[in-house]
């Protein structure tokens, strides 16, 4: 899947993790970007897309999740 | 098969939850409804956030539970489990808050009293703890009396933590069995290894049950849900190492439905009927269609098999306390012939309290079910093969729950076991001759169809109400029945098992639980009545509720003896009862009226105070003997 299409399937996950619908996502963006992203919800969001692509992160792969990009480019190795 | 999948799946999730925020009539009403669709744990969050922000945190109004304050005490993540916990009780009507204690502090604060835990003054404790903490300083390189020297530790020091839990905050407690997370070291017999962390996990939670037991303390048995899901769906050592959660959050649903259940049954709130459809799902095929010889049950298939076995399994539901009915499309005569004549069935006419077989629709049958047995609409479980009834009833009766059952009999029995509705935490006598019970009532009913006169009739019910202060042995029953009953209740005032304790021991009050039996066996207890003193010379009823079932007995007046009796004991001269209306209890607005009380005050909301003078008062001669024992 190129990453253009995670992006946009990646979208209604936050919305729907933060309530929002105004939230866009880009490659820089990071925890401090959006209001409430904590440890709970990054757990949240991890199982949502592990949910939605049947994919399982690893170990390594939830250390090295730093930003926004750095989800879409291991979401990316996976599907 | 995991998760809640016996709930059905939420259709247009995201609307209805962004909906409940504006919806203004009935917020309770609605988020209970969400509450019991099949929600993973992003959906059960963020219900759990519309609700929070919906009550702004405070137990809504007009809540007729009792809420819960919930101490989680352990040594691992648990936060996550939090919103899974609070929406488990939502779906059972329950208004949960927890405490969770600081991280890895639960030993300290059970024991100091300016801890964050005691200012919480929580009404239950559920002791988590989880298995790397209790295993610690467990390896390989023990000898076995070393082994059994730190099991001993482990097992005392958690005793300790319930008695001090007992005494320091007067609360039941609730025991995680723990999850057999290590990797073993031996394999098949890795009991001979003395310091395996894996074994000593396995060995404690063996003697958890005993050490339960002894000390009345309830277990949550995640080893026994482990054994039948699996660990990898409880436990994922990849998030165990990311932020220390035991319990994977892809099982807190499911864990949180189980401590609600456990929660809900020691408020005496679990389900307590089990109404089945006939066709296709106690037996295959159309009775009315196929005919007696053409119904698949028994041996020769499969799934006449499976049909047996569902029906072994509701058998044994009634033998251990759960009411069985029948709720079925069919000309009566046509639906009772396999229970009369058909040599595989399983279940017999007799083993069916209420046994209802028409053309109406299933919403009305289940309220005449309701109806007949005297029970709340809310306990009724609902089984029936066919998607369509099963959505007709959720729509009109959504108290009633109706398990997504699959097409497929064989799973039945563990569909309605693995949603834990007739979850309980102690099997009383009565439990164990419920049916008998129901059996007995129609041959009441029998008697008072053929009886011309009432006097008549009661008089031929030979009928001895005995009575016994509060005590260990009813505390169940009681908690119970202050906790569930509805309708003939003054006060529908909700008390735990540590107030029932505690009233036991106050010389100024009293506690009645009263059993009724006749010449057709043993209605057991139908009776709840406490008292206090109130002044020098004046005792408050607090509670008077019994049940329905005997209504129209003369039960009444009789306890009005026993009460002013008791009352009297203790050196009043007046009783005051009050009336406390609610949505449900219209039908004791007269009680004391009735009773010969003088109404002394009667307030706009309809709560009203009546008076009884001792002196004056002379006892109602009935038909029903009491005795005391």
């Amino acid at each position: 899947m190129a990453e253009t299409d995670i992006y946009a399937s990646l979208e209604p996950i936050f919305h729907d993790v933060f309530m929002r619908d105004d939230i866009k996502l880009t490659p820089s963006m990071t925890a401090k970007d959006i209001e409430g992203w904590d440890s709970f919800k990054q757990i949240e969001i991890i199982l949502a897309v592990e949910g939605q692509y049947h994919i399982k992160f690893n170990t390594r792969e939830l250390d090295s999740l730093l930003s926004v990009g750095d989800l879409v480019r291991v979401i990316a190795s996976k599907v | 098969m995991s998760g809640l999948y016996w709930l059905p799946e939420a259709a247009d999730w995201r609307d209805k939850l962004r909906g409940l925020g504006q919806i203004a009539a009935e917020p309770w009403e609605e988020a209970v409804a969400l509450a019991n669709t099949r929600l993973d744990f992003v959906q059960t969050n963020a219900l759990d956030r519309v609700v929070a922000k919906l009550f702004g945190g405070a137990v809504p109004k007009g809540l007729s539970t009792k809420p819960v304050r919930l101490a989680l005490l352990g040594s691992s993540t648990m936060a996550h489990l939090h919103p899974a916990i609070r929406i488990a009780g939502l779906r059972r009507g329950l208004w949960i808050s927890i405490y969770e204690n600081d991280y890895g502090q639960y030993w300290q604060e059970l024991g100091d009293p300016a801890s964050g835990l005691h200012q919480f003054k929580p009404t239950a404790i559920l002791l988590a703890l989880d298995a790397h903490h209790l295993a610690a300083g467990v390896g390989a390189h023990l000898t076995a009396a070393d082994a059994d020297h730190l099991f001993a530790e482990t097992t005392a020091r958690i005793r300790e933590c319930w008695r001090l839990a007992r005494e320091n905050l007067r609360c039941p407690v609730i025991h995680q069995t723990a999850l057999p997370v290590h990797a073993g070291l031996l394999g098949n017999n890795e009991h001979r290894l003395p310091g395996s962390r894996r074994d000593f996990i396995i060995r404690l939670n063996r003697e958890l049950r005993a050490m339960a037991d002894e000390a009345g303390v309830d277990l949550l048995a995640l080893d026994d849900r482990v054994a039948a899901d699996g660990v990898k769906l409880w436990h994922d050592p990849v998030l165990w190492h990311n932020g220390k959660q035991e319990i994977s959050p892809v099982a807190a649903p499911l864990y949180g439905d189980l401590v609600g259940r456990l929660i809900g049954a020691k408020q005496g709130r679990s389900h307590k009927c089990l109404v089945l459809d006939l066709d296709n799902t106690v037996w295959g095929g159309v009775v009315g269609d196929d005919g007696l010889a053409g119904l698949i049950l028994g041996q020769g298939s499969a799934a006449g098999e499976a049909f047996v076995a569902f029906q072994e399994y509701a058998r044994d539901l009634s033998r251990r306390g759960v009411i069985l009915a029948v709720c079925s499309k069919n000309d009566e005569a046509n639906a009772l012939e396999p229970f009369e004549q058909h040599p595989e069935m399983v279940l017999r006419r007799n083993d069916i309290a209420s046994f209802v077989a028409n053309w109406n629709d299933k919403p009305s049958n289940l309220r005449a079910i309701a109806e007949e047995l005297n029970i709340g609409i809310d306990s009724l479980v609902f089984v029936d093969d066919n998607p369509f009834e099963r959505n007709l009833v959720r729509e009109n009766l959504p108290t009633v729950a109706v398990p997504e059952v699959s097409e497929d009999p064989a799973t039945y029995a563990q569909t309605v076991a693995d949603a834990g509705y007739f979850e309980g935490v102690s099997i009383t006598e009565e439990d164990r001759v419920r049916s008998q019970q129901y059996q007995s009532n129609r041959e009441r009913d029998q008697l008072k169809a053929s009886a011309t006169d009432l006097d008549f009739y009661l008089r031929g019910l030979e009928m001895r109400l005995t009575w016994r202060r509060f005590d260990q042995i009813g505390l169940q029953r009681t908690v119970q029945l202050i906790n569930k009953t509805n309708q003939f209740n003054l006060t529908t005032r909700r008390y735990s098992e540590e107030d029932v304790l505690a009233l036991i021991d106050d010389p100024r009050a009293f506690g009645l639980q009263l059993r009724l039996i006749d010449r057709f066996g043993d209605n057991g207890i139908i009776g709840i009545v406490i008292g206090r003193m109130s002044g020098d010379e004046e005792l408050a009823i607090d509670t008077w509720l019994m049940s329905c079932r005997v209504l129209g007995r003369q039960v009444e007046p009789t306890t009005l003896n026993l009460v002013a009796g008791q009352a009297k004991r203790l050196g009043a001269r007046r009783l005051v009862g009050d009336y406390l209306p609610t949505k449900k209890n219209g039908m004791v607005r007269e009680h004391y009226p009735k009773l010969g009380f003088t109404l002394a005050e009667a307030h706009d909301d309809g709560s009203s105070r009546s008076v009884l003078d001792l002196a004056t008062f002379v006892p109602a001669s009935t038909f029903i003997e009491v005795t005391e024992g």
